[in-house]
C-alpha cells in the first residue's frame, strides 16, 4: 500500500511518547492524498454546476440550471402529457362502456390499481380483501351495490363522512345502549340472525327473534334478512360479516350499533382516477 | 484457540497504573474546610428534594411525575448520605495515583447498558417481524415506537457514552501522566450521566420526548446533561491543562473534539420553551424546515462526533497499546483530524435530499459528505497500518481482531456514508431498511467492537490482573458478534434495495405497482435473519459480560512490584 520499508528501525519516529505509545513520522500514503485531492476539484467542480451557495435573498443555480422540484414536475408532466388523451377519454365515456373498449379498460384497471394500492389499500387491505369492519371487496357482497355506477359513486361521494352532503348515509340505532330492547329480547334476535345463515345457539329463542326482528329489523334488512342495497342495509342471510358473525360479534353489533366512514374522493382524485378505480374495483370479482 | 499467555507485555502496561510524579499532595481541605463544603452539599440537596416534592405535587404529567419523584429520591438519598458522612475523619485520598475507581464503573455501566440496548433492540426487531409481539396489554409502554427511541438512546448514549466517558477518563490521565483534575467532579459526571440515562429511558416508556431523533430527552433532562457536559468538559480539559507531557497525545484531540462539539449540537437542537414549568411538555424555538435541518445538522453530528470522533480516540489509544507499535503516521493524523472536524459538521443536509429543504443546502450537505471520505479513512489507514508488522498478532490475539474488525466495519461505512448521501443514490436508499443497515454496520461494527476491544483491554489492567479469564471466550465472542454483524447488515441491504425497487416501481403508463403494504409483507423472511443476527450479537456480549467478570474474580493478580510509579521518557 505505501512505502514502508522493510526493517522498521529505520522509520524515524517524532521522537514523543505517551504511555508508551510513539508515532513513526510515516508520510501520508500518496493514493490517500491524491484521493482527497480528486474528492476537493470534484467538489468545486460539483458547486459550480449545481445550486450550491447562498446568498441573502437566493442562492446560486449552477452552471446546469438543476432542480429537483423541476425534475419532479418536469417527470409528473411526462406522465401527464403521454395520459392526457386517454384520461380524458376515461373521464367523459359512458361508466358501463368502459368495460367493452379493451384498451380504455386496461388502462383504467393498471390505473385504478395504482390509485387504490395509494389511497383505498389502508383500510380495504392491499389485496381488496378487507378487515373487520372493512369490507371485502372481492366478493359479491355489497352493502350500497356492486355495479359500476354505484361504486363510483361510493367512491365519489363516500360513506357517513361530514365533507360532502352527498355522502351515502344509513345509520343503525344501538337497540342496547339506548335501550330500545330488552337484553333477552336481544338474545332473542341475535339467535334468529344466527340461523339465517347458519346455527343458532339456542333454537327455542330462534322463534322469539323471529318476532323481535320483524318489529324491528326488516324495516331495513328485509323480511327475511336479504338486506337492502337501497339503503345500506347489509344482507343478514349470507353468512358474510362485516363485523364478525359469532354470537359475541352480533349481539356486540345489536347491542351498539356498528358501522364505518368513508371519505369522498371527489375533491382529492380527479374523475379520470375515481372511474379508473372505480373500473380496478369492479372487475376484481364481485363486480355487478 | 486458547492462548494462556497474555500478548501483551508486562513492562508497558507496568506505568498504567501510577501517573510518573511521585508528589505528595498538601491536604487541600482540612477537616474544618471540609465540613463546611458539607454544610453547602446539605443546604443544595435539600433544596434540591424540596424543590422536587414542590415539582412532584404540581406535576402536569405521569412522565413528570414520576422525574420529579426520581429526583427527589436520588437528591433526598444524597442528604442523608452527606449528613451521616459529616464529622466522619475521612482519609485523603493517595494523590499520587491515576483516579482508576471511576473508571471502573464506567466499565462496569458500559458493558451493563450495552446489554440492555442490545436486548431492547432484539425485541424491536422481532417486533417488527412479528407485530403481535406489540403486546395488547403494554399498549402505552413497550410497543414499538416507545420502546425504539430506548434502544437507540441505550446504545448510543448509555453504551456509547459510558464507554467514551470511561476511556476518556483512561487514556487522559495516561498519555498527559496527570491524575484527574476536579477531584471527586469526575464522579459527578459519572453518577450524573447515570441519572440523565434514566430520566432520559423512563421518560421515553411514559410519554415524555421531544420526538428529535436521538435528541427526545424532555427540556428538564436536557439541561441536567448540559450541566453535567460542562463538568466533563472541565475535568478532561483540567487534565489535559496540568499534563506532564509536553505535547497533547492525537486520542485526546479527538475525545476534546467530540466534548466540545456535543455540547454546541446540544445546546442549539435542544432550544425549547417548557409549556408549564410543571410538566415535561416543551415547543422547539425552530419551526418547519429550519427544524428539521438544525434536528439533522444535530443527527448527522451526534454521529460524526460522539460515534466517529470519540471513537477514534479511543482508536488512536487502545490498537497501539494492544498492538505494541507506534502509531502509523502522525502527519497523517493531524490533517485527517482537522479535515475530519472542519468537514463533518457540513454533511447534516444529506438527511433531507429531496424534501422541502432547499437544493443548495441539499448540495452542499452531498459535496461535503464526499470530500470527507478521505478524512474519514484517515481514521482506518492509521489504525490498520499501525498493526503491520505485527499482522501475526491477528493469529494469536482475538482482542486485536475486534479491534481490526472494528477499524474494516469503520471503512466500510465511512465509505458507504458519502456514497449514499449522493442524490441519485440516496433517491434509491431514503427512508428504506438499506438506512438502518448502513447505522448498524457501523454501530454493531466499529462502535461496539472497539468498545468491546476496549473493555478487553481495560478489565485486567483496571483490576490488577495478570490477564483474561479466557481468550477462548474472547473468540467466541468475535465470532458471533461478526457473523451477526454480517446477517443484520446484508439482511437490510436486500430489504433496503428491495423496498427502494418496489415503491419506485412503474407499469407502462406510468403508475405505481406496489403498495406500500406489499412492500412491508415482502420483507418478512429478513427481518427475521435481522432478528437473528441481533440474537447472535447480544449472545456475544453477554459471553463478554461473563469473561471480564470471571477475570476480575478468578483470573490470577498481577504482581503488586509492577505497579511501581515508572516516569515517563
Amino acid at each position: 500500500m505505501t512505502k514502508m520499508t522493510k526493517d522498521k528501525q529505520d522509520i524515524p519516529t517524532t521522537g514523543h511518547e505517551w504511555d508508551g505509545i510513539q508515532e513513526y513520522d510515516n508520510p501520508m500514503p500518496r493514493w490517500w492524498l491524491w484521493t482527497f485531492y480528486a474528492c476537493i476539484l470534484w467538489g468545486i467542480g460539483y458547486v459550480i454546476a449545481y445550486p450550491a451557495w447562498p446568498g441573502i435573498t437566493s442562492a446560486t443555480a449552477g452552471i446546469l440550471g438543476y432542480s429537483t422540484r423541476a425534475e419532479v414536475a418536469e417527470a409528473i408532466a411526462e406522465v401527464d402529457r403521454r395520459n392526457e388523451a386517454i384520461n380524458a377519454k376515461l373521464a367523459t365515456t359512458d361508466l358501463t362502456a368502459i368495460s367493452e373498449d379493451a384498451e380504455l379498460n386496461g388502462y383504467a384497471v393498471s390505473a385504478g390499481a395504482a390509485v387504490f394500492k395509494t389511497w383505498c389499500a389502508q383500510c380495504h387491505g392491499s389485496g381488496a380483501a378487507g378487515a373487520k369492519g372493512y369490507p371485502n371487496l372481492l366478493d359479491n357482497d355489497w352493502l350500497w351495490g356492486g355495479d359500476i355506477e354505484a361504486i363510483h359513486e361510493t367512491i365519489t361521494f363516500g360513506i357517513r363522512n361530514e365533507d360532502n352532503d352527498l355522502a351515502r348515509y344509513s345509520e343503525m340505532p344501538a337497540f342496547g345502549r339506548d335501550e330500545l330492547l330488552e337484553d333477552d329480547q336481544i338474545d332473542q334476535v341475535v339467535n334468529f340472525v344466527m340461523s339465517l345463515s347458519g346455527d343458532p345457539i339456542s333454537a327455542t329463542l330462534v322463534t322469539e327473534g323471529a318476532v323481535v326482528f320483524e318489529e324491528n329489523c326488516a324495516a331495513c334488512h328485509g323480511d327475511n334478512g336479504a338486506g337492502d342495497q337501497s339503503q345500506g342495509a347489509p344482507n343478514l342471510a349470507d353468512a358474510i360479516w362485516l363485523f364478525g358473525g359469532s354470537y359475541d360479534e352480533i349481539r356486540e353489533t345489536v347491542y351498539n350499533a356498528q358501522f364505518g366512514v368513508m371519505p369522498n374522493w371527489d375533491t382529492r382524485l380527479t374523475e379520470a382516477q375515481i372511474r379508473a378505480v372505480s373500473t380496478y374495483v369492479h372487475q376484481l370479482g364481485g363486480g355487478e | 484457540m486458547q492462548i494462556k499467555a497474555d500478548g501483551r507485555g508486562n513492562l508497558q502496561n507496568a506505568n498504567s497504573l501510577n501517573p510518573p510524579e511521585l508528589r505528595r499532595v498538601a491536604s487541600k481541605g482540612t477537616a474544618k474546610g471540609r465540613k463546611m463544603l458539607n454544610y453547602i452539599k446539605l443546604i443544595a440537596l435539600g433544596l434540591i428534594t424540596l424543590c422536587a416534592m414542590i415539582a412532584a405535587n404540581y406535576a402536569r404529567d405521569l412522565a413528570y411525575l414520576v422525574h420529579a419523584l426520581i429526583i427527589t429520591l436520588v437528591s433526598g438519598g444524597l442528604f442523608l448520605w452527606v449528613l451521616r458522612g459529616t464529622g466522619d475523619e475521612k482519609p485523603e485520598l493517595p494523590q499520587n495515583e491515576y483516579m482508576d475507581g471511576v473508571i471502573r464503573y464506567g466499565v462496569v455501566a458500559t458493558a451493563f447498558w450495552g446489554v440492555v440496548g442490545f436486548l431492547v433492540g432484539v425485541f424491536i426487531a422481532f417486533q417488527l417481524a412479528f407485530p403481535v409481539l406489540n403486546f395488547e396489554w403494554a399498549e402505552g409502554l413497550a410497543n414499538f415506537g416507545r420502546l425504539r427511541p430506548i434502544h437507540t438512546s441505550a446504545v448510543i448514549f448509555a453504551f456509547g457514552g459510558n464507554a467514551l466517558l470511561a476511556t476518556s477518563f483512561y487514556v487522559v490521565q495516561r498519555t498527559s501522566a496527570a491524575r484527574l483534575w476536579g477531584g471527586n467532579l469526575a464522579w459527578f459526571v459519572f453518577w450524573g450521566y447515570q441519572l440523565f440515562i434514566v430520566l432520559a429511558a423512563t421518560g421515553y416508556l411514559l410519554g415524555g420526548t421531544q420526538s428529535k431523533e436521538y435528541a427526545e430527552p424532555e427540556w428538564y433532562v436536557d439541561i441536567w446533561l448540559t450541566i453535567v457536559w460542562v463538568a466533563y468538559l472541565a475535568v478532561f480539559l483540567g487534565t489535559i491543562i496540568k499534563r506532564k507531557e509536553k505535547h497533547i497525545y492525537v486520542a485526546n484531540w479527538f475525545y476534546l473534539g467530540f466534548i466540545v462539539t456535543v455540547a454546541m449540537l446540544h445546546l442549539v437542537n435542544n432550544l425549547t420553551i417548557p409549556v408549564s414549568i410543571f410538566g415535561s411538555k416543551s415547543v422547539i424555538v425552530w419551526a418547519g424546515v429550519q427544524d428539521a435541518m438544525v434536528q439533522w445538522w444535530y443527527g448527522h453530528n451526534a454521529v460524526g462526533f460522539f460515534l466517529t470522533a470519540g471513537f477514534l480516540g479511543m482508536m488512536y489509544y487502545f490498537i497501539p497499546k494492544q498492538a505494541e507499535r507506534p502509531v502509523f503516521s502522525y502527519k497523517l493524523s493531524i490533517i485527517h483530524f482537522w479535515a475530519l472536524i472542519f468537514l463533518y459538521i457540513w454533511a447534516g443536509p444529506h438527511h433531507l435530499h429531496y424534501t422541502a429543504l432547499p437544493d443548495w443546502a441539499s448540495t452542499l450537505g452531498m459535496v461535503f459528505s464526499i470530500v470527507l471520505w478521505m478524512p474519514s479513512w484517515g481514521g482506518m489507514i492509521n489504525g490498520l497500518m499501525t498493526l503491520s508488522g505485527a499482522w501475526d498478532k491477528l493469529r494469536t490475539d482475538p482482542v486485536i481482531r475486534m479491534m481490526v474488525i472494528s477499524v474494516a466495519f469503520y471503512g466500510m461505512s465511512t465509505f458507504e456514508g458519502p456514497m449514499m448521501s449522493i442524490r441519485a443514490v440516496n433517491a434509491l436508499s431514503h427512508y428504506t431498511d438499506w438506512t438502518i443497515g448502513h447505522v448498524h454496520s457501523g454501530a454493531l461494527g466499529w462502535n461496539g467492537m472497539i468498545t468491546f476491544g476496549a473493555l478487553y483491554y481495560l478489565v485486567p489492567v483496571l483490576w490488577k490482573r495478570e490477564r483474561l479469564y479466557s481468550l477462548s471466550l474472547v473468540s467466541w465472542h468475535f465470532w458471533l458478534a461478526t457473523i451477526g454483524i454480517v446477517l443484520y447488515a446484508a439482511s437490510m441491504w436486500v430489504t433496503g434495495i428491495m423496498e427502494g425497487l418496489m415503491w419506485r416501481e412503474v407499469d407502462a403508463n406510468g403508475f405505481l405497482v406496489n403498495s406500500f403494504a406489499d412492500t412491508v409483507a415482502a420483507k418478512f423472511p429478513m427481518y427475521v435473519v435481522r432478528g437473528l443476527g441481533g440474537v447472535m450479537y447480544l449472545a456475544g456480549a453477554l459471553i463478554m459480560c461473563a469473561n471480564l467478570w470471571l477475570t476480575v474474580r478468578k483470573a490470577p493478580a498481577r504482581d503488586a512490584s509492577l505497579s511501581v510509579a515508572v516516569p515517563a521518557e
